[in-house]
């Protein structure tokens, strides 16, 4: 148990994927307008995390076999090109009130640098299935906190005088760097308490 | 002649007007992940710039062929074949390049510029122009990654192309391996290095950019994610019709 909780506290916190690995920053900066939306977006992002590592390991298992490990960067964006694809039409026909939710924001999680990022960053740590399966699923409850926090800032940012200099696109980033600071106080926290 | 002018002009538009880090505000990931030091970010924007002209060139030179309702997944397959075919050639002739970028030189089949200017560029116009395009924009993203790195590296680490003799490596034996700055070297403003920095050197030099180009009359650079997105077509997020709307207008 302290193991589990102990990957998923690094993965949501001391690792945090957007705010401490830039991974997935574009979602981060444009769906982050509403805290609604964030909430979705950021929901098919763990659906997808989850799923993609746990098709990729064996296929992963299987490259290695066959001494094909160049191949893997090809092979996973392909898989979960066609993992996307599959789970929209699979939600469409039979859980439509999932779809409704999560399935408009499925099509722009392809080229998600997250999900592929998770993929390999679990292979480049060997992590065995379960670390992977629960790895992914903090990397997404990360992206998750981190997307939620940053709406919270945008609409507080919306009503403020903000200098003409910085207005847009500048200030938002200045906003990240400050939740991105927020986060850096976690550094040694998961050891501390996990040992 | 005729056609060399529109040509000359693909080539900068890369890098000024339609510069693709801090005008169109695509491939932020990268930009932020690996601008820690100078040389990082230059192997990261040669090696971008490769995939890209590549990319671009067999994009173009296969628009006819690709039939349009496939046409993402058979361009992710063309940019992922290069994106492994740089991987290799850099495990095998820059393994420093290929620890210091680790899972950022894989990741970048999903940079955005790369996708974007295939769907935007490359399906339409010819080899010819693309590759041109390919080259503009690749120094685009270099150059602006070069700018972030080089603010970063010189107040965060008190260096400037600190490790570059790795990357020179491949040219023979090179004892250049950058300056060390005397007082910032001893009272480096650590954060800048850290992720909070990358966030607010990137903030600050979009505002700089922001100001020079309404100084030209331009407009200022928003975020449009959506709208330059290659899953823009496909993709039913309200937000993102109102994104389009917004730039169709």
């Amino acid at each position: 148990m302290k193991w589990f909780f102990s990957i998923i506290m690094t993965a949501i916190l001391t690792n945090n994927y957007v705010l401490c690995k830039f991974l997935g920053i574009c979602p981060f900066l444009g769906v982050s307008k509403k805290t609604n939306t964030a909430v979705g977006m950021s929901a098919a992002v763990i659906f997808v995390m989850v799923l993609a590592t746990i098709t990729t390991y064996p296929i992963n298992l299987l490259l290695v076999k066959c001494d094909l490990e160049y191949l893997q960067t090809i092979v996973f964006i392909l898989v979960i090109a066609a993992l996307v694809q599959f789970v929209e039409i699979i939600l469409k026909k039979y859980i439509p009130a999932l779809y409704n939710s999560l399935g408009i924001y499925l099509p722009l999680i392809t080229t998600n640098c997250a999900v592929l990022g998770v993929v390999l960053l679990n292979i480049q740590n060997g992590s065995g299935f379960a670390e992977s399966v629960i790895n992914s699923f903090g990397a997404g409850l990360g992206f998750m906190l981190a997307m939620v926090m940053f709406s919270g800032v945008r609409e507080r940012l919306e009503g403020n005088d903000i200098p003409k200099f910085l207005q847009g696109l500048p200030i938002t980033l200045v906003a990240a760097s400050l939740t991105s600071v927020s986060f850096l106080g976690f550094t040694g926290v998961v050891e501390g308490i996990f040992g | 002649m005729a056609e060399k002018k529109p040509l000359h002009k693909e080539l900068t538009k890369g890098f000024l007007s339609e510069n693709p880090v801090l005008r169109l505000v695509l491939g932020t990931c990268p930009t932020l992940a690996t601008s820690t030091s100078v040389a990082t970010a230059l192997g990261m924007g040669i090696s971008a710039s490769i995939v890209l002209i590549c990319s671009n060139i067999a994009i173009s030179a296969l628009r006819k062929f690709i039939p349009s309702k496939v046409r993402i997944p058979a361009y992710i397959v063309v940019i992922a074949s290069f994106v492994t075919i740089v991987q290799m050639l850099v495990k095998a002739f820059v393994p420093a390049l290929n620890d210091a970028l680790g899972v950022y030189l894989p990741l970048i089949v999903v940079n955005c510029i790369i996708l974007g200017r295939a769907e935007a560029f490359a399906s339409k116009n010819s080899v010819v122009a693309s590759a041109v395009d390919g080259l503009g924009m690749g120094i685009g993203f270099t150059t602006a990654l070069f700018c972030m790195a080089t603010v970063r590296e010189i107040f965060g680490a008190g260096t400037f192309l600190k490790g570059i003799g790795d990357l020179l490596a491949v040219f023979g034996d090179v004892k250049f391996d950058g300056f060390t700055i005397p007082w910032l070297n001893e009272h480096p403003l650590l954060i800048l290095v850290l992720a909070p920095g990358g966030f607010f050197v990137f903030g600050i030099l979009m505002a700089c950019a922001n100001k020079v180009a309404e100084s030209k009359g331009k407009p200022r650079a928003e975020l449009r994610g959506c709208a330059v997105c290659p899953m823009a077509a496909t993709c039913s997020l309200s937000e993102c019709a109102n994104t389009v709307k917004e730039a169709a207008e």
